[in-house]
């Protein structure tokens, strides 16, 4: 098991896990949407890494360099940042006019407001 | 040395999110959110993902925390400090799944491996084959415009479709906007903005134009693009940036960037290629393909672009109309 080479496996895991956290423990509906960013983010750090070829350079082919690191999954989190910025502002709007029927954001309170 | 650097952005990554959790004070936790998209960003720096920092300074640490920002101003600035929630449970879940996942990384080939499975199949045809089949500096384009090209038409619909689903959410017929920019006396700012925002739009249709021969490409310029947008309408209210921009405009360019790039690939079709296939649009292959990856990618910009102004300005105009009702 070679303990530098996946390093940033380990961290990457355990930002995914406090965006989770923040996801299922936190009652505030925008810190959750924080925390849902936190874990996308940390997806993205994922799949950069495990694109990265040691001794590499940028995927732009030029007759110095001949050793590139993989260019594959920097096209899929390219498109994957600016998808994710557009549905977390669906998600925002959602909350905002949640606040405006509820005139809370906190989970639980909109939970007690339907129950009554 | 490498690896140190490494250790220490996201060392500081670390801190960051922990400070998030931490913190009731959600206008803190919106700009910590917003460092942590600029250290991710200078993360795929290091990591020769160049084009993908680019798009995450941009939108990690632009548009997303001002984004969050407006909607903080209608739904109230501190989180409840009492949780009916049990913590104890959801650390207890939290642990368990980050234990099997750290157990299930040390199967994976160390990062860096030019031999790992990620590095050999496709990606590295796509480097290979590149040179002679589109002929362009930029892999990462050519790759997203034309090799994949599918899945980019499908992600630009996605980003139309999100812009659909936040006007219709929150769009309402404007007030007479008597806008009062609440950053008008601010001399330095108003000036130094007015400097800016030329250099903005000139830089971001250098990216949309460069994007084949450097890091870039229509995801990036359009949300650069927008920016300047964003930035005069901080700075001179919505009131004045809605004389300059007219949203019914802003909404069909929406729907002509996806247009464009639909049309693209029926050309290509109606001429007896694939959807899609450059190869098509001229006598030369290479130079159809030169062809195509413009267009598309124009058609990109202009969407994201668009999207992204439609969104912003549905959100302030939204919270400026709450302020006046009130």
């Amino acid at each position: 098991m070679n303990i530098s080479g996946l390093f940033n496996y380990w961290v990457v895991m355990v930002l995914m896990m406090i965006g989770f956290y923040i996801v299922i423990a936190q009652p505030n509906l925008i810190k959750k949407l924080v925390g849902l960013t936190l874990f996308q983010t940390s997806v993205f750090i994922m799949y950069i890494s495990a694109g990265k070829v040691t001794g590499g350079t940028a995927p732009i082919l030029s007759d110095s360099f001949s050793l590139y690191s993989n260019p594959l999954p920097h096209v899929l989190i390219l498109t994957a940042i600016v998808v994710g910025i557009a549905t977390t502002a669906v998600g925002l709007s959602l909350v905002v006019r949640i606040k405006e029927s509820y005139g809370t954001v906190e989970e639980n309170e909109i939970h007690n407001r339907d129950k009554s | 040395m490498e690896a140190t650097i490494h250790m220490i952005i996201l060392s500081m990554l670390l801190a960051v999110a922990i400070a998030i959790v931490r913190i009731k004070d959600l206008f803190a936790v919106v700009m910590l959110a917003g460092i942590y998209g600029l250290l991710s960003a200078t993360f795929f720096v290091l990591m020769d993902a160049m084009d993908v920092a680019f798009t995450e300074a941009a939108v990690g640490a632009g548009i997303s925390t001002l984004l969050m920002l407006t909607a903080l101003s209608m739904t109230g600035r501190y989180a409840s400090t009492g949780s009916s929630y049990k913590p104890l449970l959801a650390l207890g879940l939290v642990v368990f799944t980050g234990a099997m996942l750290i157990f299930g990384t040390t199967d994976l080939p160390s990062i860096g491996d030019p031999q790992s499975p990620v590095n050999t199949h496709v990606g590295y045809d796509y480097l290979a084959t590149t040179p002679e089949d589109i002929d362009i500096p930029n892999v990462v384009a050519a790759v997203l415009a034309s090799y994949r090209g599918f899945d980019t038409f499908g992600e630009v619909v996605v980003i139309f479709t999100a812009g659909i689903g936040v006007l219709a959410l929150l769009m309402r017929t404007p007030l007479n906007t008597s806008a009062v920019a609440s950053m008008r006396d601010h001399v330095v700012l108003r000036v130094v903005a007015k400097m800016l925002i030329p250099l903005i739009l000139l830089f971001g249709l250098y990216v949309q134009f460069h994007g084949e021969y450097g890091p870039g490409g229509g995801f990036q310029a359009g949300v650069i693009f927008a920016s300047a947008f964003f930035l005069y309408a901080m700075l001179f209210g919505l009131g004045a940036a809605r004389k300059v921009i007219n949203m019914t405009l802003v909404r069909l360019l929406s729907a002509l960037g996806v247009l464009i790039y639909g049309s693209v690939g029926l050309v290509s079709m109606l001429n007896g290629h694939n959807f899609l296939d450059y190869n098509a649009l001229a006598a030369n292959p290479i130079d159809g393909q030169h062809y195509g990856i413009i267009l598309v990618e124009l058609g990109v910009g202009i969407t994201v672009a668009s999207v992204m102004i439609i969104i912003f300005f549905t959100f302030s105009s939204r919270s400026q109309n709450e302020g006046d009702s009130d």
